[in-house]
């Protein structure tokens, strides 16, 4: 029943782009080559190329019981997501625990086997080599692990651990691989001549260097950084931040930069996708989706940011607090999965899986009623009751907000359609939508 | 004592020579994980003893004819002239003791009691070690194997497991001896019995060595290092012998030393019940059953078998605890 949702829901989203190109393709391809540009336009890799590209992604973790093993359910991590990744750009992920962000990156550096869904890397299928068939590909998708404690062996040396990759490749660098490990030790700033010592010597953002050292090692095109710096300390966040960003405009990495913390994925990430449940709620670039984000649940993930700023106690009542803890993504709740925590919810949201839509030029969202634009199901209007408690949480003032933008944007829209072309709407809207939140 | 860890230092400053402020750093730091483990097992004195007794008593089984032939007697010569013709035990106090026989004459046969404990550390020492081997080679094999993949593999490792663990070992092998030609695949004599106690001991040792590693690599399995590994492209056997094994060396060493008393004690109840090396050839416990015979009228040809296997198995026991508290200080005490 549900998977039948979602095929029509994935076969809109991919077909919808299309017919915007279609019905005005100058514009469109315009407005996203400008994107690209500026956003890529510091690296050396041909912008705009798609890199990565993931379609109907799925990854469900059997549950088993019993003596005989029976399957008795699922863990659906990762149900159903589309995107791509462009050449020399960052993406960003971000999304609460559990909502499928580690498992998708996985997925794409395929340490796991996907259930359903492609995922093409240069436009080849990758979707279910094995391990022998990844060989190659490793050296162009790297990753970097979460915990700098435990993505160390700490029976290796760092010259082991560094090296490990032109060993298992079977690539001799030139200089040899103790002159490369030695280079490259010293590119993500650290002294060469530890080359001998055991990662227990090190403090963590020192073993996080070495991890992206040695991510690093085989020149990759795609580096999936999992939680690249949760477990540092702040000080040393930045750091390792900053190393990342410095990188990439010296090698013209791309990045998947998975993460919770939404000030650090703001800093690095040009797009950013929202997940919520194994699903991507929002797809934008990083400055329409921090000034106008659709999604009321990237709504509620960006007012939990702390503004550093004593004088503004008053941006405390614009929080929005969420409800209850994020559903099981065992039995995840039918139609958006939001329904059950957010306060616009209707009836629609209960039945109808949003699919994920190219709005905006450059923000795609998957909701019935979207903030900061026009509502995609207007005739319908009655809440639902769990929203009309969520709604009890949610500052007025962003009720009263959410509602008149909602409104002239509507009519603008309505104005614009006739008048001029979607990106120059999109534009408007944003800067109306700005000038509303000041 | 604190030689080795100048040394390394040493040798650690000549490679560091383009960054003077970074060597004085490189002294204070620049431990690997078995220096550290060693200045620990350096402070724990009674582990160092144990050690040493352990060290020593494998020297003497090495060098046993060079030993008894400064010291002793060949071990299986019959000093009759040594004995009380009337009642057959060693004439003197102490079951014979005097400078020329260290530990007494044996009664009814006058053999060097010293020679005869020296000759059998050989044989105890030769079949422990090796059972250990054999365990430990099995264990690590399975146990590594029934962890990493888990499943179907696991489930049938682990079964067999239990069925050895709940096997009648003693039994068996008395019955397998009795059964067993006396030459067998080109060996003959003792070399027989040496050759089925290393197997069978090792072979119902390994399910204690192979449970252990099975937990150790059912944990280190999820660790990040495993997957980024993978990430690299490496396959099955490196991460099973070159990212895991490493890290089960700890364990596996820690088990093998507390195994070698359990399988000398074995070797000890084999041969006093007569299913361990055949005589004349000296075992520790071949000499126990000896004694039996007399132990009412010579005591002491009694107690110094038992005391040197008392000792030896207390001794491993000592430095294995020692050195498991030295590789794991985590580890419960």
């Amino acid at each position: 029943m549900s998977e039948n949702a979602e095929d029509k829901a994935e076969g809109k989203a991919v077909s919808i782009p299309a017919q915007a190109d279609g019905a005005e393709p100058g514009t469109t391809t315009d407005a996203t080559a400008g994107e690209t540009a500026g956003a890529t336009l510091t690296k050396d890799a041909a912008p705009g190329e798609i890199l990565l590209k993931v379609t109907g992604l799925q990854k469900h973790f059997p549950i088993r019981k019993g003596l005989l093993q029976r399957q008795t359910g699922a863990v659906r991590a990762v149900d159903g997501i589309d995107f791509e990744v462009r050449s020399g750009e960052t993406l960003g992920v971000v999304g609460e625990s559990g909502c499928g962000k580690s498992t998708m990156g996985r997925l794409i550096t395929r340490l796991l086997e996907p259930t359903a869904g492609t995922v093409e890397f240069e436009g080849k299928d990758i979707t279910h080599l094995g391990v022998g068939g990844m060989r190659p590909l490793r050296r162009d998708v790297q990753m970097i692990f979460q915990d700098p404690y435990s993505s160390l062996n700490p029976r290796h040396t760092i010259g082991t651990i560094v090296g490990a990759p032109f060993r298992l490749q079977k690539v001799t660098p030139e200089g040899g691989i103790k002159k490369e490990v030695q280079r490259l030790l010293s590119v993500v700033g650290l002294n060469p001549e530890h080359y001998n010592r055991y990662p227990h010597e090190f403090s963590g953002g020192q073993r996080q260097r070495i991890g992206i050292a040695r991510a690093l090692a085989l020149n990759p095109k795609l580096v999936v950084a999992d939680e690249p710096v949760s477990a540092l300390d702040v000080s040393i966040q930045a750091q390792v931040v900053n190393l990342l960003d410095d990188l990439q405009q010296e090698l013209g990495l791309t990045y998947v930069i998975i993460a919770h913390d939404l000030s650090v994925v703001r800093h690095v990430s040009d797009r950013i996708a929202v997940m919520y449940l194994g699903k991507i709620v929002e797809l934008a670039d990083r400055d329409a989706l921090y000034k106008a984000p659709m999604h009321p649940y990237t709504k509620a993930l960006m007012s939990a940011v702390p503004i550093p700023d004593p004088k503004r106690r008053s941006a405390k009542s614009e929080r929005i607090l969420l409800r209850g803890d994020v559903p099981s993504p065992i039995s995840p709740p039918s139609g958006c999965r939001f329904h059950t925590r957010c306060w616009k919810a209707t009836e629609i949201c209960k039945t109808t899986e949003p699919p994920l839509l190219e709005l905006k030029p450059g923000q795609r969202v998957a909701c019935h009623h979207p903030e900061n634009f026009e509502d995609q199901a207007p005739q319908d209007t009655v809440l639902l009751s769990a929203a009309k408690d969520a709604g009890e949480l949610v500052p007025d003032a962003v009720l009263a907000e959410s509602a008149e933008t909602s409104e002239a944007l509507a009519a603008e829209v309505a104005e614009a359609a006739e008048a001029a072309g979607e990106a120059e709407v999109a534009e408007e809207g944003a800067e109306k939508s700005n000038s509303d939140d000041k | 004592m604190t030689a080795p860890l100048h040394d390394t230092t040493a040798e650690a400053a000549p490679t560091a020579p383009a960054d003077p402020a970074e060597t004085g750093a490189t002294k204070v730091e620049g431990r690997s994980l078995k220096q550290i483990a060693w200045n620990r097992l350096k402070q724990d004195k009674v582990a160092l003893a144990g050690g040493a007794f352990v060290l020593f008593l494998t020297l003497v089984a090495v060098f046993a004819p060079l030993i008894v032939g400064l010291l002793g007697h060949p071990p299986n010569q019959f000093n009759q002239d040594k004995l009380d013709p009337l009642t057959n035990l060693p004439q003197g106090a102490w079951g014979g003791v005097s400078s020329d026989f260290l530990f007494g004459v044996e009664p009814n046969k006058g053999r060097d009691v010293f020679s005869r404990i020296v000759y059998g550390a050989r044989i105890s020492l030769l079949v422990a070690f090796l059972a250990a081997v054999v365990a430990v080679a099995l264990g690590t094999l399975f146990g590594i194997i029934a962890g990493y993949f888990g499943g179907w593999i696991d489930a049938l490792i682990s079964r067999t497991m239990d069925v050895l663990l709940s096997f009648p070992q003693l039994l068996f092998i008395i019955s397998l001896v009795s059964v067993l030609p006396d030459d067998l695949l080109g060996l003959t004599g003792s070399g027989v019995r040496i050759g089925v106690l290393v197997l069978v001991i090792g072979f119902f040792g390994w399910p204690y060595v192979g449970r252990i590693v099975r937990g150790q690599t059912l944990s280190l399995r999820e660790r990040e290092y495993v997957e980024a590994a993978r990430s690299l492209g490496g396959g099955r056997r490196h991460i099973l012998f070159r990212e895991l094994l490493p890290n089960l060396v700890a364990p596996i060493l820690v088990y093998a030393t507390l195994m070698i008393p359990t399988n000398i004690l074995t070797e000890a109840a084999l041969s006093f019940l007569g299913a361990g090396v055949r005589p004349p050839t000296a075992s520790w416990g071949g000499m126990l059953r000896d004694a039996l015979e007399t132990y009412e009228h010579d005591p002491m040809f009694m107690v110094f078998p038992g005391a040197t296997i008392f000792v030896t198995v207390l001794a491993f026991n000592l430095f294995g605890d020692g050195l498991r508290d030295a590789l794991d200080p985590k580890g419960a005490r």
